[in-house]
């Protein structure tokens, strides 16, 4: 967590903490597993009331952040939802959102701001492809010019909160370059498949387009202007899965440790152990580097510093690389039990992993860095 | 971490006219680096370079820019880290006296200015910034390195003074050196960490040997001594008789913030980020094509998250000792980083260079990283070694319990230690 925060983001963070864990205990985590869409509609308006899907959006479009810095303040919800493996489309509500409140034309926004920051409604942001890369000049997705209509055609996939979501922002190779289209998930042409998946609450779908018609309105920004926001909403999304991976780890090393206090062996805490010690030290590093990086790519990011696209990427390819193999040592720490369904620690590797693949991962991250270097 | 002394109310000049003039300086009174050995700088024999870094340190004295963070009655400048920062920031890709940061001024002159007598600061302070005067440290014996409390070499009171014996050996550049501070055993009939006094020792002067030890590199900084009878001034003694242990902790403490980039005290880039980035290794990868080689291209990418990582972790837990969060003892989390980063780095240099690291041509850079290779856990040794880092992690700073010791409550006398090595005296 940011070791610099104002009064009011602790309060937003506390309330944010208090009302999760009255709310979505891990119990009712694992109890949300049966439900269609992992979460609850009308927790969710309750959410967004306490500013979770506000923070990015700007005053004028009925918006506003705690600190005047919007991201910081979401990483810290983030951080907390990981922290308790919570619920709800964070992510790609918030992307669209922030999107809107930049790009879209005013009757755009008018149009479909108002459900996503009441809660009302939720959005997903269709971004990957099956097998390609993350990258502007990886869509396969085509947007072709028909009269005054756009056609769409391709398939999106894994798409968070895709088969929940009321709006979809779809991001595709245009006639003009990369443009992104916010459609009504109703739009006929489209088939949503849910897929199965790691994450017990936090869910994806497969969007298939087949001759989705548009009209020019649903281009949110210019036709073929697309890539400075693609890259937004990417740093983005790294921002608050950094902050969700670090908030998660940081809670399972917390009790791990306090594990290998209470549990003994040959009548010795197996916190009294070398050989565990040392390992425990080395988790300590890490966390503390994953935490460290995440802030200071959140802080450029919220900046717009001009090394702010290579910080988050180096963010992303340590914390998610880091993280889930510390988790997979706490599980190791914790012997049999850490293995079971029935012990939490697995919604918080289910999280991680979630994470680690999605939205581009860590050797897409990597070699991204490698090529900003280069540049 | 140390927060660096700041002086008694506002600087005398904001940060970025600070910035400003010492860019001017460095740019019109400092040789750029143009490629040559940051840690070397334009030397050409090793003699020549204690001789240069001494004229390059006395110049920067000249200008003011000398121990910015040291207090001014001690010929610092009494600035806060910030402004240390700017320096090392305008000066960087400039020949810098490097060979004074360690241990000189991040380690020696900070346990100085901790437990040191008006007097020896005012001796000692001022002379090492001005460029005058070169530390090395006296920790390490034969016997043993990391149970430095265990340290067998003795100091004997005979009136004004106190007698010498014994062995040290590890130190770094000590033929370089004026002067030691020295860990020696003072009472034999107390548990170890009682009976231990820090001396002061001039490093050239009757009945010290030095001996070089050739380093797997082919250098040969490293030094063994011998003392015989050597006589050291009773005033010379730093902090109490008997409570070196109290001193050497603070040191250790100190050369933790050394050893892990984020001492406030150093006069060149505080955190490996700069100088490791692996730009070197980028380049290295254009030499050879490799750059495009999606293989060689993690390998920077990794490198790069490395220490950019590194950087973020240093900042995080300075900030946290200084807020409280974690105690001093956390300065022990970027010491591991440090070493674990570089080994990494080490390897990934010469995954990229190939066989070029191992089979050079006369001159060609490449084949340094094969040498480094081979001497890449001398990071995880020096400086206290990362098992010891480890224990300090999690022993103090996530509190699990103690490693069993035989030797903490019995008189030293009592101990089971290693056998001295002889001096072969034939
Ligand atoms: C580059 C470099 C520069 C140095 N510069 C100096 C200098 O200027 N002055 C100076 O005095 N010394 C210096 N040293 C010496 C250094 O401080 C020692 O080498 C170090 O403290 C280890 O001591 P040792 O070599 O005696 O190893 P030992 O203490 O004998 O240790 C051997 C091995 O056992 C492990 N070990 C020991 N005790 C424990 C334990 N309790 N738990 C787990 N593992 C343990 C160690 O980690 C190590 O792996 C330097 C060393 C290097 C490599």
């Amino acid at each position: 967590m940011d070791l610099e925060l104002t009064s009011d983001q602790e309060l937003l963070r506390d309330t944010t903490r208090k009302f999760l864990q009255t709310t979505v205990p891990l119990t009712e985590v694992r109890a949300l597993t049966a439900n269609p869409a992992g979460f609850d509609r009308g927790w969710w308006s309750t959410g967004a009331e306490l500013g979770w899907t506000s923070l990015l959006v700007a005053e004028s479009r009925g918006g506003g952040s705690v600190s005047g810095a919007g991201l910081r303040d979401l990483a810290l919800i983030a951080e907390e939802m990981g922290a308790l493996v919570s619920p709800g489309p964070l992510i790609p509500t918030n992307v669209v959102a922030q999107t809107l409140s930049r790009d879209a034309s005013d009757e755009l926004a008018g149009l479909v701001l108002p459900g996503l920051l009441s809660g009302d409604s939720v959005a997903a942001w269709c971004a990957a492809e099956p097998g390609r890369p993350l990258t502007p000049d990886g869509m396969t997705l085509r947007a072709r010019l028909d009269g005054d209509e756009f056609v769409l055609d391709g398939v999106k996939s894994p798409v968070e909160a895709g088969d929940e979501a009321d709006w979809l922002l779809v991001t595709a190779t245009g006639p003009d370059g990369l443009t992104q289209f916010l459609l009504p998930s109703s739009a006929p042409g489209l088939a949503i498949t849910p897929l199965r998946g790691l994450d017990l609450v936090r869910r994806n779908a497969e969007i298939r387009f087949t001759d989705v018609r548009v009209p020019a309105s649903a281009v949110v920004g210019g036709s073929g202007g697309a890539s400075a926001s693609f890259e937004r909403q990417i740093q983005t999304a790294l921002v608050l899965q950094c902050a969700e991976i670090v908030g998660a780890t940081d809670r399972v090393f917390d009790f791990t440790v306090q594990y290998a206090f209470d549990r003994s062996s040959f009548g010795r805490a197996l916190a009294s152990y070398q050989a565990l010690k040392h390992r425990f030290a080395d988790m300590k590093l890490w966390i503390e580097s994953a935490q460290a990086i995440t802030v200071d790519a959140t802080r450029a990011v919220q900046a717009d510093s001009p090394d702010a696209a290579e910080i988050v990427r180096i963010a992303k390819a340590y914390v998610a690389e880091r993280c889930p193999e510390l988790i997979q040592d706490c599980i190791q720490l914790h012997g049999g039990i850490g293995v079971t369904w029935e012990h939490n620690l697995h919604l918080y590797l289910r999280r991680v992993v979630l994470h680690r693949e999605t939205y581009g991962d860590p050797i897409q991250a990597r070699d991204q860095v490698a090529i900003l270097a280069g540049k | 971490m140390t927060e660096a002394p700041t002086a008694s109310g506002e600087p005398r000049e904001d940060l970025d006219a600070f910035r400003t003039r010492a860019k001017e300086w460095v740019t019109a009174n400092l040789q750029p680096l143009n490629g040559a050995d940051p840690a070397l700088g334009h030397a050409t024999d090793d003699a020549d370079h204690v001789i240069r870094v001494k004229a390059i340190q006395r110049k920067i004295w000249d200008a003011g820019f000398a121990g910015l963070c040291y207090p001014a009655e001690y010929g610092g400048q009494g600035l806060p880290a910030a402004y240390q920062d700017a320096f090392i920031e305008v000066s960087y890709g400039y020949e810098l006296p490097r060979l004074f940061n360690t241990p000189t001024f991040t380690i020696i002159l900070p346990t100085i200015l901790d437990f040191g007598t008006e007097e020896q600061k005012k001796r000692f302070i001022p002379a090492a910034l001005k460029g005058e005067e070169l530390w090395v440290q006296f920790l390490s014996e034969p016997t043993g390195g990391s149970d430095l409390a265990g340290a067998l070499t003795r100091a004997e009171r005979d009136g004004d003074e106190f007698v010498l014996n014994g062995s040290k050996i590890w130190s770094t550049y000590a033929w370089k050196s004026d002067y030691a501070l020295c860990v020696a055993r003072t009472d034999w009939d107390v548990p170890k960490h009682r009976g231990l006094s820090v001396l002061i020792v001039k490093v050239h002067q009757p009945g010290i040997t030095i001996t070089q030890i050739k380093h797997v590199d082919g250098t040969e900084e490293f030094c063994q001594e011998f003392f015989d009878d050597v006589r050291i001034p009773a005033r010379d003694v730093l902090g109490q008789v008997n409570d070196g242990w109290n001193v050497a902790s603070r040191l250790l403490l100190h050369e933790r913030e050394a050893v892990s980039g984020s001492s406030p005290y150093a006069m060149a880039p505080r955190t490996a980020a700069r100088e490791n980035d692996q730009v070197g290794a980028a380049a290295l990868a254009q030499v050879s094509g490799g750059a495009d080689d999606p293989r060689v291209r993690q390998l920077i990418g990794e490198a790069r998250v490395l220490t950019r990582v590194h950087t973020a972790l240093v900042g995080r837990i300075a900030t946290s000792i200084r807020t409280g969060r974690l105690p001093a003892t956390a300065g022990s989390i970027p010491r591991l980083s440090n070493g674990v980063m570089r080994v990494r780095l080490a390897t990934i240099a010469i995954d990229i260079a190939g066989d070029r690291a191992v089979a050079w041509h006369d001159g060609d850079p490449v084949g340094e990283l094969g040498v480094a290779y081979l001497g890449r856990q001398g990071v995880c040794i020096g400086g206290g070694t990362l098992e010891i880092t480890r224990n300090i992690i999690s022993e103090r700073v996530l509190g699990m319990p103690r490693e069993h010791a035989e030797d903490l409550d019995r008189p030293f006398r009592e101990v089971r230690t290693n056998t001295p090595t002889q001096r072969n005296r034939s």
